[in-house]
């Protein structure tokens, strides 16, 4: 049991130290293409000031980013795992040990006293998303979200009758309102329906989708391109200095709502997209999925 | 557009040459400062005790940055020098060009109304910095050279750091009035009501 226990601690480890130094590759390759089809001079210097950074970053083992995020992880934990209820505190310590080994900024701060814990834990800190599925492994889905482009996330409670109207118009305006806060290009979750709570979780679970997977829902996946195409003709583009890519994409996510209720719920990811993947068998070994 | 390589400190006469979309590379010495740096640098100047400031600003690139810092044996080693969000820094970034004529302000995400003033008024200019580059920033650090007011905790110390070709950066507000974030975020609030009208 404590084999497990120290497999899985330092599965959990080895995704965040990747997620330090990589970004996807659906994510590289989409900075590249937009730095290909880039002519504003400025734009420009700013996607090759970006995929250099990644490539110094995998490198140098040097932070992606000075802020290394607050650690936010979505589990899939399989009915016939053989750990359940010790998983926070596993997990926490996992965290402590990222902090101080990759190192990490300490990111976790008391809201009331604004004192920093030190060690990036605190209360529901580490964030955990937790679902229950058939099965004996756990999936792991880790997350180092930065401030800048959690601050532009938004929470629409629109009246049900604006319809696909509404949510469309909301997903522009808070791209305007975003302009370069969260570090574009950006990637746009957007959740609709469920409630106020459920819109937010299900914006950012949206983002996790691969950059060239459109929705499995035909129609869907037409309207996450026409919004695609309309943030990017906005022309804020990288940084928020104009060119053409401001959004690498837009993944929609949804629920059965409320009648009364249209929640649309959307979060922003920056270009530094530090995410990593990977499923642990009942022994607790870890195949990583993501990154590359 | 325009290519520079700057040395720290800078003249008038270099930042008045310098006009939105140019591109900055910085050689020589930046200083680090954030909110705690601002508030305490301004507190000193109100009470005419400007002569408590470490060090002397005048010319100076000042960074929006809260850099990750660990001390090796009896050195202090960057292991991350990114920008940080400027906007907080709006309400007494003016007041702080004033007081310390610091001719380049480095940062991410773009200043305002009042900055751009007074980068008019006194002769300075805002430099972009791709937000999120620390890799690439951390590798132009040389060493650091000294730090300041540790009281305040690391991020928002006052960090004297030399860096060898650091950049790209990208003249975002220049001292002729011009602001290329407010000029892309006004023709961006236009295209998104010709947008939603048609939807």
């Amino acid at each position: 049991m404590s084999d497990l226990r120290e497999s899985i601690k330092s599965g959990i480890v080895t995704m965040m130290r990747e997620a330090a130094f990589n970004v996807p590759r659906d994510v590289r390759e989409a900075l590249q293409r937009a730095y290909e089809i880039e002519d504003n001079p400025v734009a420009k210097a700013n996607l090759e000031a970006i995929l250099r950074n990644i490539e110094v970053s995998g490198k140098t083992k040097l932070p992606m980013c000075q802020d290394t995020g607050t650690p936010t992880f979505f589990i899939e934990l399989g009915e016939d795992f053989p750990l359940k209820s010790e998983l926070r505190s596993l997990i926490e310590d996992a965290v402590r040990t990222a902090t101080t080994e990759i190192p990490l900024r300490p990111n976790a701060v008391d809201p009331w006293t604004y004192k920093n814990s030190g060690d990036n834990t605190g209360r529901y800190v580490p964030i955990i998303h937790l679902e229950l599925v058939p099965g004996s492994e756990m999936k792991v889905i880790y997350l180092a979200k930065g401030g800048g482009s959690e601050n532009t996330s938004k929470l629409y409670m629109l009246s049900p009758v604006l319809g696909l109207k509404g949510i469309k118009k909301a997903v522009i305006d808070a791209m305007v309102d975003a302009g370069p806060k969260p570090c574009p290009p950006i990637v746009v979750g957007v959740g609709v329906g469920g409630s106020a709570d459920m819109a937010l979780k299900l914006a950012k679970k949206a983002t996790f989708r691969r950059l060239d997977e459109p929705n499995p829902d035909p129609k869907l996946a037409e309207i996450e391109q026409e919004l695609l195409e309309k943030i990017n003709s906005l022309g804020l583009g990288p940084m928020g200095l104009g060119g053409k890519t401001y959004a690498l994409g837009v993944k929609i996510e949804w629920a059965h709502k409320h009648p009364a209720s249209l929640p649309v719920g959307i979060n922003t990811q920056c270009w530094a997209f530090r995410r990593s993947e990977a499923v642990f068998d009942s022994d607790g070994n870890m195949k990583l999925l993501v990154p590359p | 557009m325009a290519e520079y390589r700057l040395r720290t400190p800078v003249s008038e006469e270099d930042v008045r040459k310098l006009k939105v979309g140019d591109i900055v590379y910085l050689d020589g010495i930046i200083i680090t400062g954030r909110d705690q740096v601002h508030r305490r640098a301004l507190e000193l100047a109100a009470k005419g005790e400007k002569d408590k400031i470490p060090v002397n600003l005048e010319g100076m690139a000042l960074y929006h940055c809260g850099p990750i810092v660990k001390k090796v044996g009896d050195e202090w080693k960057i292991f991350g020098f990114g920008p940080t969000t400027s906007a907080r820094m709006e309400s007494v970034e003016a007041d702080f060009i004033r007081e310390f004529r610091v001719r380049l302000i480095i940062g991410k995400g773009g200043m305002f109304e009042k900055t751009t003033q007074g980068m008019k008024e006194y002769g300075a200019a805002y430099l972009a910095y791709p937000g999120g580059t620390s890799a690439v920033a951390t590798s132009a650090v040389k060493r650091v050279v000294d730090v300041h007011w540790l009281d305040l905790g690391t991020p928002e110390a006052m960090w004297v750091v030399e860096v060898e070709n650091f950049g790209p950066t990208m003249v975002a507000i220049d001292s002729h009035g011009n602001n290329l974030y407010t000029d892309v975020l006004s023709r961006a609030k236009k295209v998104a009501e010709e947008i939603k009208a048609k939807f």
